[in-house]
């Protein structure tokens, strides 16, 4: 392990004073944030060269960022337990025998969420809820199980105090994803996020109408293209966190992002920036993440030492990484201003053609990058259309069109969508707010699905344009806790500060309504 | 081939009929009703060129004294249409059917159909029958908004290429349908009958203001009459409340209805019978 100086271990100390004194997090939110300063002391990763002025750069200059990932990773970044094997077989360490009815299923549940590590320290996947609890729900009194279920889902959302974590549901239609979506209707809450995975040869339109009114009541579930992720990733597929298509039974062992905007401001030209600037940051940004996968695998000891490893809830090979990237509009905005050229991402057919071949340029080089730890994905990292940060300004989320400006016509803003979702087997969405009368025709926003997923769209979220829970960027929180939150009252969720960030740096109240 | 004239298309409407449908208004009507919110659907222009010197992105000009329309221009301020005294617009572009058939294409495949309103759109039939000759072929539904006032028993080959219709029932009563549109109702009632006896009356609707007609007469009426079809197709009966959005300025001061009123009108219908009631 590296020295630091004292200076820096004074800097930090002020920090974790300032943490302890904090008016407004909460215990729990106190005690995570000081771990991470402790963790900001180690130095153990051996960082490539150039790295550091990349990495550590205020937000206007900043080309890659590790997204809190810590100097010395103790944990994979999201872990996807294989919550089917728990319900099989129970566990030793855990001191859990196989769940006989509702009751211990979801008593079960509650008790393992508690010890899924991840970036954020709360479960970002809860399970596929429907097929876990279906077999449990058939022989009893329905009305019970709602009850329980409910009950179930609001101890989630005042005990996972983070909304990245996320159930999946479908695409086959359950009794117990029915009483899944009625009870989210009800509760409005912004824990778990939810997605149906969604085939419309498997689906029935009854069971996506169903969920349809629980998206325009609650903002979730979103729904999946379930064909376009099997095929990538195979039937053992999960979304977790925000929209992060994963393996069961793995995860991704890091996500780092490339700012792109920043990336295009240091090229001369495009062709500089195609040849020089963008191949020279992801070869720094796939070496960084070899580095923690290293230290991850080789020296962390999880993959040996936690039970669910151990227990062969999760496998190592089943881990891939996620190769992430901002702002792909600011970076064609930047590149075309300095070449001259007219035309905005999103509304013309060059800045279009541009990012599509920058896209094309990061895909070849994940495609020839080799990670010997990520077999599950044929020794690949994963691309990623990361939602951004509460800290970004002016850097639109993967590659969506900037707040704003989104087209006039949804059938636009739809076929752009369609050029880039295919490059992001680990996650892209787009998210759309609708009018209130849709309210009134559920088929209209399942008409819309329909033909997304028939043209290749990956990821879509609704919500209601007035809806309390509301998608930030990817993941849910109430606009009354952010009203709290802005008063200096403590909330629950962590992530209401970062949907009050976002409120106020990415617009995210401001998207066009459809 | 026929074309029309076609004030506005939306390429993606939630409240023309079933799922996501292109709407596509037509220009012309031969009814005045009071409350109408797009007035200047109602006539074709006349060239009087008043909107030519208002237009503030110089879209429209005077060609050998007709108005041209650069619609790439348009920046949509609706100056235009405030100015205009005739209840017309100069922002009409005149389309074959085969042009606006392949205008409806470019929104497939997220879109289940397509639904012609207007102004009144069947004052284009022959238009209307071949755009959904083409749509057939692709298996896109189609939907007619009208106004009632063409016999659709004249038109039975508009109808086999038609999934349903959307008939507006203004007021029930003969006298009280002149004072709200100008003219009588017996063709409208006519159609009701008839096109919910081969199961194509998808919907029927009503906009209710208080001040103006006897919206309980009416929906009391309406439901009682087109009950005994409900076994043969279902019927939506959507019951609007009076907005003044757009609505002339001589004639925006009527009341909407009370939330009372609008659930009062639901009662009468469910309790004739129907079920499928939308309230907007």
């Amino acid at each position: 392990m590296r020295d630091i100086s004292l200076d820096r271990v004074n800097e930090i100390r002020e920090s974790m004073l300032e943490t302890v004194k904090s008016p407004s997090l909460t215990h729990e939110q106190k005690v995570a944030t000081m771990a991470n300063h402790a963790d900001s002391l180690l130095e153990v990763l051996d960082l490539p060269k150039g790295l550091d002025e990349l990495l550590n750069a205020d937000i206007d200059s900043q080309c890659i960022c590790d997204l809190f990932e810590g100097h010395a990773p103790l944990r994979p970044r999201y872990i996807i337990p294989d919550y089917a094997k728990f319900m099989r077989e129970g566990s030793k360490f855990l001191q859990l025998d196989p769940p006989k009815d509702l009751y211990e299923a979801l008593n079960s549940l509650l008790i393992f969420y508690r010890h899924v590590p991840s970036v954020t320290n709360f479960p970002v996947y809860v399970g596929q809820l429907d097929e876990l609890l279906d077999p449990f729900v058939q022989d009893m009194d329905r009305d019970l199980a709602k009850k329980m279920i409910k009950l179930f889902f609001v101890n989630m959302d005042r005990t996972i105090l983070d909304s990245f974590s996320h159930a999946n549901i479908g695409p086959k239609d359950t009794l117990a994803g029915r009483i899944i979506l009625e009870v989210e209707a009800e509760l409005e809450q912004a824990v778990p996020n939810i997605t149906l995975k969604y085939d419309p040869d498997v689906t029935s339109d009854e069971f996506a109408l169903t969920a349809i009114n629980t998206a325009l009541h609650s903002a979730k579930p979103s729904f999946a293209n379930h064909k376009m992720f099997s095929s990538e990733l195979g039937e053992k597929y999960v979304i977790a966190s925000c929209y992060n298509g994963l393996l069961l039974g793995g995860g991704s062992y890091t996500l780092s992002r490339m700012i792109l905007g920043n990336i295009a401001k240091r090229a001369k030209d495009i062709e500089d920036f195609k040849t020089n600037t963008l191949p020279y940051m992801m070869d720094i940004m796939a070496r960084y993440m070899d580095e923690r996968i290293k230290f991850e695998v080789e020296e962390s000891g999880f993959f040996e030492n936690n039970f669910l490893a151990k227990e062969g809830f999760i496998k190592r090979e089943r881990f891939s990484a996620m190769f992430g990237l901002v702002g792909l509009a600011e970076a064609v905005n930047i590149l075309l201003e300095k070449e001259g050229i007219e035309g905005r991402y999103g509304h013309s057919d060059i800045a279009d053609k541009l990012a599509v071949e920058i896209m094309d340029i990061i895909d070849d080089f994940n495609k020839h990058h080799f990670n010997k730890y990520c077999e599950g994905t044929h020794g690949h990292f994963l691309l990623h259309a990361q939602v951004g940060i509460a800290s970004d300004v002016k850097v639109s989320p993967g590659t969506r069109i900037p707040i704003g400006e989104e087209p006039e016509n949804l059938i636009d803003h739809l076929k752009h969508c369609a050029k880039f979702h295919k490059y992001f087997p680990s996650g892209t969405g787009d998210i759309f707010p609708i009018d209130l009368t849709v309210h009134k025709n559920h088929e209209y926003v399942l008409d819309i699905i329909k033909g997304a997923m028939k043209e290749n769209i990956r990821y879509l979220s609704f919500y209601s344009s007035d809806s309390d829970v509301i998608r930030i960027t990817g993941y849910l929180v109430k606009r009354s806790e952010i009203d709290k939150l802005e008063k200096g009252e403590s909330v629950l969720q962590d992530t209401t500060a970062l949907g009050m960030g976002a409120k106020h740096n990415g617009k995210i109240l401001e998207r066009k309504v459809r | 081939m026929y074309s029309a004239d076609i004030n506005k298309i939306i390429p993606f409407s939630s409240v023309d009929g079933p799922g996501n449908r292109t709407a596509i208004f037509l220009q012309g009507c031969n009814f005045n009703c009071k409350y109408c919110h797009n007035p200047e659907t109602r006539n074709l222009c006349i060239n009087c060129m008043d909107c030519v010197p208002v237009c503030p992105a110089a879209a429209l000009s005077d060609k050998d004294g007709k108005v041209i329309f650069a619609a790439e221009k348009c920046i949509a301020c609706d100056n235009c249409i405030k100015v205009c005294k005739h209840g017309a617009t100069p922002r009409i572009v005149r389309m074959t059917s085969k042009e606006t058939f392949e205008k409806i294409c470019e929104n497939v495949p997220f879109i289940r159909g397509v639904t012609f309103s207007g102004g009144e759109c069947t004052l284009y039939p022959d238009f209307m029958r071949e755009v959904f000759v083409l749509c057939k072929q692709i298996g896109l539904g189609t939907m007619i908004d009208s106004n009632g006032s063409i016999d659709f028993k004249n038109f039975s080959d508009l109808l086999e290429v038609c999934d349903g219709v959307m008939l507006d029932i203004k007021a029930y009563d003969y006298n009280e349908h002149i004072k709200v549109t100008d003219v009588g109702n017996d063709i409208v009632l006519k159609n009701a009958k008839y096109l919910a006896g081969m199961g194509k009356l998808f919907e029927v609707r009503t906009v209710v203001v208080p001040e103006l007609f006897d919206f309980r007469k009416t929906v009391d009426n309406v439901s009682k009459e087109l009950a005994p079809f409900l076994k043969i197709s279902n019927i939506r009966y959507k019951i609007i409340s009076y907005r003044k959005n757009g609505v002339r300025k001589e004639y925006r001061d009527y009341k909407s209805p009370t939330n009372e009123e609008m659930n009062e009108a639901r009662e009468i219908a469910i309790k004739n019978g129907f079920s499928d009631i939308v309230l907007i």
